[in-house]
């Protein structure tokens, strides 16, 4: 059971990544909108997973996309911030003893608050990365545009993507 | 200590956040050229500004020495007037050159508008007609340096066509063997502390140092000191050599000037203009 995960996740990861880099890349609506869907991977992390691991993956995670988009630190220091809220969000949200679920997918989960966690996630992620990008307050509007846009671009496939693979399981 | 490590563990995820934020944000910082200019941009900024203000404060420190070169510079000019043959009006004060034989007199003038960030610059002074100022004469600085020529004359104020402009070219020679040359500044410098001087003959030699003096063929009397060569025999296109003078007059802190008035200016001129270019 737990190399399956180890092995689920490394697939996913790859394939994540390969559709990010090679795909989601090189796509955008007039300079505004571009998915991320990579942070789909830390979003389906399992439940169990210490602090210190998740912390590395994201920061791992990351660098290995800036490495691409020649950003260095920038998707680094967003991955760690949606790191820090999925950790804060399941803390307040689910009891951690009650947990019995394996990941945090919409199958598992239920569509409203795999939603709400992804929505949060995604935005806290976004944020911090175009903010990052752009470095400076005075294109405030235009950065939140930005954000905002990518956020519900990105929000649409992440859903897509989890509609497509993960069955309804009844809890 | 213990509680200090429990405390630690169990907000542990907040902590690391710390930690890895800081990472990402440095790696960031460090590693993007734009990101490191803003960051380092912004710094200066502030620290610029801190600076400024002290600058003004320190201002007001240095008045006391200010006021102790002018008053030296005061008791100079006062001992060399009782030198020489002075006739001491109210404002004017005469000068009788007794090599040339030419009388010049000199008019202090308060610059009451400066420029130096232009291309071409022009300061006003408050002094005009009613003050017997009229366009073309000369103006010096106070302690030493040439500042420009009057250009436009109203009853109270003038104009200087400061030498930090494109039309200003003044006459001055290498004081050591008065080879002649001309003054000009911003021939792709457009540092208000440095000019250069053009058109000087090919077998004169310049080295660091030189003093340079206006040649007196001007509205400048001979003489007047303008600056020092600090990077002579430059080649030009032409038969002559160019070298970059280090002013004396330093444009940004100039308070005060003094106009010269040639007597026999007019004089000069109508003479001169009897004879024709290409004749």
């Amino acid at each position: 059971m737990n190399s399956r995960i180890i092995i689920v996740n490394v697939i996913r990861w790859f394939l994540l990544l390969f559709v990010q880099i090679f795909l989601l890349k090189n796509m955008g609506f007039y300079d505004l909108s571009t998915p991320f869907i990579y942070v789909l991977f830390l979003l389906l992390l399992p439940f169990g997973i210490p602090n210190i691991v998740l912390y590395l993956l994201a920061f791992g995670t990351g660098l290995t996309l800036d490495a691409f988009y020649d950003t260095m630190g920038v998707h680094a220091t967003a991955c760690v911030v949606l790191a820090f809220v999925r950790i804060s969000f399941i803390s307040i949200s689910l009891n951690r003893d009650a947990i019995d679920d394996p990941e945090p997918s919409l199958g598992y989960m239920g569509f409203q608050w795999f939603s709400l966690y992804a929505f949060l996630c995604v935005i806290s992620h976004h944020l911090v990365l175009f903010f990052l990008e752009t470095f400076r307050l005075t294109e405030v509007g235009y950065t939140l545009m930005r954000c905002g846009l990518s956020c519900i671009f990105t929000l649409l496939i992440i859903l897509l993507v989890e509609f497509i693979f993960y069955r309804r399981t009844p809890r | 200590m213990r509680n200090l490590w429990i405390f630690i563990s169990r907000y542990n995820a907040f902590f690391l956040f710390i930690i890895f934020f800081t990472i990402g944000i440095y790696l960031t910082v460090k590693n993007n050229s734009y990101q490191r200019s803003v960051t380092l941009n912004s710094t200066n900024e502030v620290v610029g500004t801190a600076y400024e203000r002290l600058n003004i404060f320190k201002r007001y420190l240095n008045l006391g020495m200010v006021n102790d070169s002018l008053a030296a510079e005061n008791a100079k000019l006062k001992s060399q007037l009782l030198g020489l043959t002075t006739i001491d009006t109210a404002k004017d004060v005469k000068v009788i050159d007794t090599v040339t034989n030419q009388d010049y007199t000199y008019l202090a003038a308060k610059v009451v508008k400066n420029s130096i960030t232009l291309r071409n610059n022009v300061m006003t002074i408050n002094k005009g007609t009613i003050d017997g100022i009229k366009s073309g004469m000369a103006v010096i600085a106070p302690q030493r340096g040439v500042v420009g020529f009057i250009r436009d004359v109203s009853e109270h104020l003038a104009t200087i066509q400061s030498l930090l402009h494109k039309d200003t070219k003044i006459s001055v020679t290498l004081k050591k063997n008065n080879a002649l040359g001309s003054l000009v500044w911003g021939d792709g410098n457009f540092d208000i502390k440095k000019s250069f001087i053009k058109e000087v003959p090919n077998h004169i030699k310049m080295y660091v140092g030189d003093t340079i003096v206006t040649s007196g063929y001007g509205s400048f009397p001979k003489g007047i000191l303008v600056g020092r060569i600090s990077k002579p025999n430059v080649a030009t296109n032409d038969n002559f050599l160019s070298g970059e003078v280090n002013l004396f007059t330093d444009f940004s802190t100039l308070q005060y000037v003094y106009v010269v008035k040639y007597k026999k200016a007019e004089e000069q001129k109508a003479l001169e203009s009897a004879v024709k270019p290409n004749e």
